[in-house]
This record gives C-alpha cells, structure tokens and sequence, in this order.
C-alpha cells in the first residue's frame, strides 16, 4: 500500500483561517481555500481532473461543486472522524500515482460550535448509558493518557505547561491561527484544571477553518510556479487490539503500539527515510501532552527523553527538532475535517522557505506530518523538496 | 433513604448484577481468555464466538485517572448543579481468576490529592439521575480504599 515515492508533488496550496467565523458557513471556507489552492497553482478549477474532501460537521464536500463549477469531475465524500483530511489526501496521492490523472485536489473544512465535542455513544457502538454517565469526553482520554505517561515516564506539569506557550508563541506568527497571544507558561499552568493535569489552556478547541491542495504528477512538478514539495509518503492507520484508544469502556491490561506509531513507521518506511532525517514536525496536540506522548510514539525520541528535549528548547523554531511551528491545534483550533490538511499546509510553507517569521532556519528539506483521533486512527506524511 | 431509592434501577441493563450482590458483568474468551466489559458476544482480540458472561472482582488497582472539572454536554445526564466527579480505570481480575480487564468508571473522589496510581479501589454504586418515573438510576463507581479524614 505504502510503498514508491516521489511520484506525486503538491503544486499548489489553500488555506481558509482558523477560528471562529460568524455567518459563515464551513461549505463557503473550503469554497475559499480551494480557489486559493487553484492560484497558487495557477489553475483553473476545470483542471482538477478528480476531488477527495470532506468535513466531520459542516456537509458534504462535493457540494462545493456548485460554487466553484459543475465539471463533471469524480468528487469522493470523505467521512472518516478526525481522519478525514489525511484520507483524502490519501486517495488523492493514489489517484495520480495509479496513473489515473494528473491533477487531483483534497480538501478538508469544518465547523463545530463552541465547547467539548458532544459525540453520540450509539454511533461508536456504545451504550447510551456511556454518555449518560459522563464518560464520552475525549478531554478525559487525553489526561488520563498523559496522567498514566507522567507517572511512567517522569514528565513534569511545567512541561505540559512548556508545550502550550511554545503553541500560542508560534501561533503567534501565523496569520491564519486562531489563538495568535501569547501566553506565559505561569498563566498557562494557573488556569482552571479542565481535566486534571491538563489546563484550560493546554486544550484545543473545537473551531472551524478550511485547507485545500493541489496535487500533481511529480514529473510536471516544473509545470507550475511554486517551487514543488513531493510527498513521499501518506499512511493511515487504525487500532489493533490493546492499544489504549479514545471512548474505550475498558482496556487490555497488556498495552499495544497504537496506530501512531505503526502509521509513523509505515510512512518512513515508505519514504526511506528515518526521524533522523526530518527538518520540521507537525504532531497532532489535540492538548499539551499528546504533542509529548506522540514525539516518542512517531519515534523522534524514546519515552520520557521529551522532558529534556522540550525543557531545553529543542522543539521551539530555532530548535533541533521544531515541532508544530504554526501552533498545532492549540493554536488554531480543531476543525476536525481541516486539521490534519492544515499540517501538511504548514509543511509545504515551511519547505519552500515561505514560512515568513515562522520558517524553521537552514532550508528544511524533509517534513513530517501526525494526525491522530477519534476512535483510534492516525495519519502520517512525509513531505520533501 | 426514600422509597424511590428503594427501587433504584440501573443505567443499563447487563453491565452489573442488581440488586443483590451487585457485580461487574464482564466477558471472557474461553478460546484465549481475553476478558472485556461489558460482556459481548465475541472476542475483540482472537475474533472467537466462544465467549461467556462473567462477573468481575469488586476491589482492584487505579490504572490512571483524572478529575472531570466541566458539565458535559449531553447526552451526559444529571440532577441538580455539576459537580466534579472523578473518572479512572481500575485493573480488575475477572472473580473466577480466569482473566483481567481495566474497566474505565466514575471515581467517588474528586479531589485530586487523594486520587493516586496504584491505590486499592472499591466497588460502589451512585446516582446519575431520576428517571421519568422518579426511580434513582445508578450506576457503577468504585471508590479509593482510604478517604480523607473525616
């Protein structure tokens, strides 16, 4: 499934900003983020030969069709949770590696109202009394993972609280975040406990945002005007039995790797690179632990070695190993639809060296990308120049 | 205690034994002993068919935990103003020795500094809500062997 590289490249790049967006609907922001894909490729919409998109709350994304054009083109809905932009990604690296067509796009957008995810049990094969009780929060999976990691592994709140600074600090200096003030870490470990260890502030928020990208054959890369990113790699995983997932009534009591970390090798194993190799990270941080938790799972470092890794500035822009420059999800909130796209957006810019105040130092030349979510899957890239 | 009390339902039916001697119901796989809970009809792991039902121990160890500060959303169901309550996983040997499962459960405590990896954790029983016919719905909790002073 995983295997070739470098046949396919991104050519063109979309962004709708991520926040709140009044008035607005979600179907509208993918509109825009596709028509910006389309310029920075110097495409019309009539060159897309195929579409993979979709949103987890705001419709479907092949209605966008009837803004931006009734092609006749072959339009894939992806509904697929928190996988849906990486899925879509997926099927569109296919479509032009099997030769099929030249030019496809994926697009990812949401819209959710403000507060927790209130998921429906019965629809994740639950009983109703899982929620009536109180249990289906996914707030409450991320602390009790991280609760259970610190105790292991030796890391510090003033980590946790570390991570979320770094997040608002390069939110910062991303025009298209959400949460773009920084915040002290001493603010940041004195807000109200959401979920104990974690913090108001060390929590993403459910919001809304679009990204869209413009993928062609690697051997026209030349063909358009931004300087090309190849993506080498795309996997997607899910759970196997053992792993400790989100919305889970119970456990094995033997662990097993989680499907971050066997999407993580597969895609490295795609690509023929290693962690080593990587220039720019993008984890998913749905809260200031799970970027810690998945540093080790993604393999960039062992378990309980983030401590000093973050502690000492290795993950920060300038650092050896920077990881979600543009503020991840805490900074930008979590569209779900949108949110893995989002980093693979961030990694095109960052690998062009157009990352304005953010850009990683030295012209990076491999990227990484890790999404993970509800109910136990994960997407990984790896971009290179 | 009030006679509404007295006829107390529970939340769902087959996840705990009621009213007498109430237990966990779990299953096990009589094919590679994977224990679960609730009980269900097939093995999440070797993907047999030959399971059976099995009630769970009422005392085990805290996996891990954290403190649910904010309402939920429903369909999360209460009466009355929030207030926080705990949430855990707690090791359970399934009573017949066969199996063991971490069963994720409200806590009775929700003061973090008596919450801790490792502690003996005690069965219970508490209310979630009154039902439209005004009996108490309760559901399963488990409780830290030692609380505060009182």
């Amino acid at each position: 499934m995983d295997e070739g590289s470098a046949r396919v490249a991104i050519v063109g790049i979309g962004i709708h900003p991520f926040g709140r967006h009044p008035g607005m609907t979600g179907r509208a922001q993918g509109a825009f983020a596709v028509r910006q894909a389309l310029t920075d490729a110097g495409l019309g919409w009539t060159d897309v030969q195929c579409a993979f998109g979709g949103s987890v709350a705001a419709g479907g994304a092949d209605t966008l069709v009837s803004d931006l054009g009734l092609t006749g083109l072959p339009f894939v809905n992806v509904h697929n949770g928190c996988g849906t932009g990486g899925s879509a990604l997926a099927m569109a690296e296919r479509a032009i590696r099997s030769g099929d067509h030249d030019v496809a796009m994926a697009i990812g957008f949401d819209k959710h109202p403000p507060g927790a995810f209130n998921a429906d049990p019965e629809a994740s094969g639950l009983g109703h009394w899982y929620g009536e009780t109180g249990l289906m929060l996914t707030t409450q999976f991320f602390a009790m993972k991280i609760q259970r990691y610190m105790h292991e592994f030796g890391i510090s709140p003033a980590t946790l609280a570390k991570v979320a600074a770094k997040a608002y600090r390069n939110g910062a200096g991303n025009p298209h975040a959400w949460r773009r003030q920084p915040l002290s870490e001493e603010e940041i470990a004195a807000a109200p406990m959401i979920s104990h260890p974690l913090t108001k502030y060390m929590f993403c928020s459910p919001g809304e945002g679009a990204v869209a990208l413009v993928l062609a054959r690697a051997d026209h890369a030349d063909r358009y005007p931004a300087r090309p990113v190849y993506l080498k790699a795309v996997s997607f995983r899910t759970r196997r039995f053992g792993s400790f997932e989100v919305f889970s009534p119970w456990l094995a009591p033997d662990r097993a790797e989680g499907p971050t970390t066997e999407a993580a090798r597969a895609a490295f194993e795609s690509a023929g690179l290693g962690p080593a190799d990587v220039d720019v990270v993008q984890l998913q941080d749905t809260e200031s632990g799970a970027e810690i938790m998945h540093m080790a799972e993604t393999g960039f470092c062992k378990d309980g070695e983030q401590e000093l890794l973050i502690q000492s500035g290795a993950t920060e822009i300038g650092g050896a190993m920077p990881v979600n420059t543009d503020g991840g999800c805490l900074a930008n909130g979590e569209p779900i639809g949108a949110s893995g796209l989002r980093q693979v957006y961030e990694n095109v810019l960052q690998l062009r060296g157009a990352a304005g105040q953010r850009q990683v130092p030295g012209q990076p030349r491999v990227a990484f990308t890790h999404v993970y979510g509800a109910p136990g899957i994960s997407c990984c890239t790896v971009l290179t120049t | 205690m009030t006679a509404a009390d007295l006829v107390a339902v529970p939340v769902a039916q087959g996840l705990f034994s009621w009213p007498d001697e109430p237990r966990l119901i779990g299953s096990i796989c009589t094919a590679c002993g994977t224990a679960t809970f609730p009980s269900q009809p097939s093995c999440p792991r070797c993907t047999g068919t030959a399971v059976r039902p099995v009630p769970l121990a009422t005392t085990g160890r805290l996996w891990t935990w954290t403190v649910q500060a904010f309402e939920p959303k429903p369909p999360y169901r209460a009466d009355g103003p929030f207030e926080p309550y705990g949430v855990g996983y707690v090791e359970l040997a399934t009573q017949d020795g066969s199996g063991a499962v971490l069963v994720e459960s409200r806590l009775t405590e929700a003061d973090p500094s008596q919450l801790k990896i490792g502690a003996t954790m005690t069965l219970t029983f508490v209310p979630v809500y009154r039902d439209d016919a005004g009996r108490q719905v309760v559901t399963f909790a488990f409780a830290p062997e030692q609380t505060r002073p009182q």
